[in-house]
């Protein structure tokens, strides 16, 4: 085992892909933002100039130009960029990729792979820190990966780029530079499994993205205290490891969710929505949920620290949702 | 006219033209008679611009068209009884009812999704053509819509990046906007827009763009044709304008027969157009300015058209009982086809 960031293993991904398949190719200049990074995805365009496209700053065109790519039989990899500039291209997400398959009672794909950055990267102001794949996850059609990790990053874009349907790829900013272990031979990995992070009696956590590292640092501090911590990352929500989740409460009796949509309607709701409503004779307390408020986000860092979830509110959660019931 | 391989060809379109005329004929009458729920829409008055555009196009190309797609499906020779079929809901159309008058597809015959977005089939269509681009095979994509999708942003996103990347696709803009009421007189709407030169959108971007008199089927092939050859050898994208007047049955916000069913014998001498839609029948129905200039070739031309319509009226009451005798889609099956591989959703 070594030790690679989560930037390096997705590229790593796409150049894999690149190379056994050549009806992948990439529209996106910034893939890896315009952080430190950013130069990993030199050799992708070094070793592919003929598939590595910069794209004018036109969302909705180049989502467009995947979508109708992919239909015409290739595998695009489409980045758009920050995650809230998506909604530039939300017709073609959610009202172009998503139902064509539906549409021509299967007779046609659209194999595309579409890639954001999404959350609180810090100092991103209200417009440049937002997470949209909850309001996918309200557009049947699209499959949604967040991975948490670099080894998951790797393989479950290696499946985003093979997969027939369109897929939502969304990384977390602040993930990108952030190290984990991966195996010499990194691999491919199913969607709709999840991967239980860390084994414990106490709680079960369901966290994705950014929140797994968090909360796995929340543990640490709670393991301190004996409260052992199971988190389980569902790795992609579309589709969802249910089974996994609700046998993890089954044992646990507890469950909190953690994630940095805002509450209403988003992706820590319709998990606690899941086990309330599959699981709820094995909870022996309320379900909760922390996310960010619904609010904006604001630049000023105590402001945005004060609605962005961190691994001490999701510890104080916990401790909470043992105390209770 | 001369014979040979240039009437054989004009021969060919009229067949599809008549074809798609006694389709949408039929399709008025069986949301007339309540067989279908919705708003549609006719492709009558443009047929001589979409059956000679799609008939330049290969096998291995693509195409994208729009809410009036009947004419394009059928130009490119999809089945019309499966169109009715779909137009009506059956579980034997095109899309086993699941897209409806809007929706009409066929990927088999190269056709992307058909978006119902105004916009949605210039920007797929430029994929299609990135696609192309991609192959190398010197395919190529056509877009085929009405002047209202230059309204939509993701248009001019679009054909900039067609133009940037010097995509082979046939930008053919179907301008149905003159002579059209409007919404302003309680009609269906018609172009919005502040420039009065749709071409110079185009050509701002330094996209080759042509103007062609949508009614002339000889005139779009071979704009159509240029325009193909253009884009397959790599200079690409081109734009073509074609006007054809709105027909006066798409000018209400509902369709209707504005001009009844097309009596062919106009084109021949044996009937005589009379009515407030004499100077459409005169000049403007691109399916009897073709006839006529058909039936020019004499009495055995004459026959021909007679024998022609006659099979095609044949061939479309065929479809339309087809239609109808089809059985609606089982209910529990609307869960299907949300994604390629139904265990992992």
């Amino acid at each position: 085992m070594s030790k690679q960031s989560y930037a390096a293993a997705l590229v790593d991904a796409l150049h894999d892909a690149m190379r056994s398949d050549p009806r992948v190719s990439i529209i996106g200049g910034y893939v890896l933002g315009l952080g430190p990074q950013r130069t990993l995805t030199d050799r992708l365009k070094q070793d592919f100039p003929d598939r590595v496209f910069d794209p004018p700053t036109s969302e909705a065109g180049n989502a467009a130009v995947g979508v109708g790519a992919s239909m015409a039989g290739m595998r695009p990899f489409v980045d758009l960029g920050t995650a809230s500039f998506s909604y530039l291209a939300w017709s073609q997400l959610t009202n172009e990729a998503a139902v064509a398959h539906y549409m021509t009672n299967g007779r046609l794909t659209a194999p595309v792979t579409f890639h954001m950055l999404h959350g609180v990267r810090g100092g991103g102001a209200a417009q440049h820190s937002q997470s949209p794949h909850a309001m996918l996850w309200n557009a049947p059609g699209l499959e949604i990966v967040a991975p948490s990790t670099a080894a998951d990053a790797y393989g479950l874009i290696r499946t985003a780029l093979a997969s027939p349907n369109p897929t939502m790829l969304v990384s977390h900013a602040k993930l990108l530079g952030i190290e984990t272990e991966v195996s010499e031979k990194k691999s491919a990995i199913p969607f709709g499994v999840a991967d239980i992070k860390r084994r414990g009696r106490d709680v079960t956590v369901v966290a994705t993205s950014l929140m797994v590292p968090y909360c796995l640092t929340a543990a640490e501090a709670l393991a301190k205290d004996g409260i052992e911590v199971e988190l389980v990352d569902p790795r992609t929500l579309v589709p969802l490891d249910e089974k996994t989740i609700i046998e993890s409460v089954s044992r646990t009796g507890r469950l909190v969710v953690v994630d940095e949509c805002p509450l209403r309607g988003g992706i820590a709701s319709e998990i606690a929505a899941t086990v309330a409503e599959r699981g709820f004779k094995h909870l022996k307390a309320p379900i909760v949920r922390v996310t960010r408020p619904d609010t904006p986000v604001p630049f000023s860092l105590p402001l945005e620290n004060f609605v962005t979830p961190d691994p001490e509110k999701i510890a104080a959660a916990v401790r909470g949702a043992l105390k209770a019931g | 006219m001369p014979k040979g391989p240039g009437e054989k060809r004009q021969w060919q379109f009229l067949e599809r033209m008549l074809l798609i005329r006694r389709f949408e004929e039929t399709v008025v009458k069986m949301a007339t008679d309540g067989h279908f729920r919705g708003h549609y829409h006719l492709y009558i008055g443009q047929e001589g611009t979409g059956v000679p555009a799609i008939a330049a196009l290969k096998r291995k190309d693509f195409l994208a068209t729009t809410h009036r797609n009947h004419g394009h499906i059928l130009a490119r020779g999809a089945d019309p009884g499966a169109g009715l079929a779909e137009i009506l809901g059956r579980a034997t159309g095109l899309n086993g009812g699941r897209g409806g008058t809007i929706h009409l597809c066929e990927p088999k015959l190269g056709f992307l999704s058909t978006s119902g977005v105004v916009g949605g089939c210039i920007s797929l269509a430029v994929g299609g053509g990135y696609a192309c681009a991609q192959r190398r095979d010197g395919s190529v994509t056509m877009a085929l819509f009405g002047d209202g999708a230059l309204e939509e942003g993701v248009s001019y996103e679009a054909l900039n990046i067609a133009a940037l990347w010097h995509l082979p696709v046939i930008f053919m803009c179907e301008n149905n906007s003159a002579g059209a009421m409007g919404m302003a007189k309680g009609g269906y709407p018609s172009l919005v827009h502040a420039s009065k030169n749709l071409l110079l959108i185009p050509k701002s971007m330094g996209i080759k763009s042509v103007r062609v008199d949508g009614v002339d089927a000889a005139a779009v092939h071979a704009a159509t044709t240029r325009a193909i050859s253009l884009c397959r050898s790599g200079r690409g994208p081109v734009f073509i304008e074609a006007m054809t007047p709105r027909w006066a049955g798409s000018d209400p916000l509902w369709p209707e027969l504005a001009t009844g069913i097309t009596d062919l014998r106009m084109a021949t001498g044996g009937a005589v157009p009379t009515g407030k839609h004499q100077a459409w029948f005169e000049h403007y129905d691109p399916v009897l300015r073709l006839a006529r200039e058909l039936a020019n070739g004499g009495e055995e031309s004459v026959h021909r058209l007679s024998a022609l319509d006659e099979a095609t009226r044949k061939r479309i009451a065929d479809a339309a009982d087809f239609a109808l005798a089809s059985p609606l889609p089982a209910p529990e099956t609307a869960l299907n086809h949300v994604f390629v591989q139904e265990a992992s959703a």
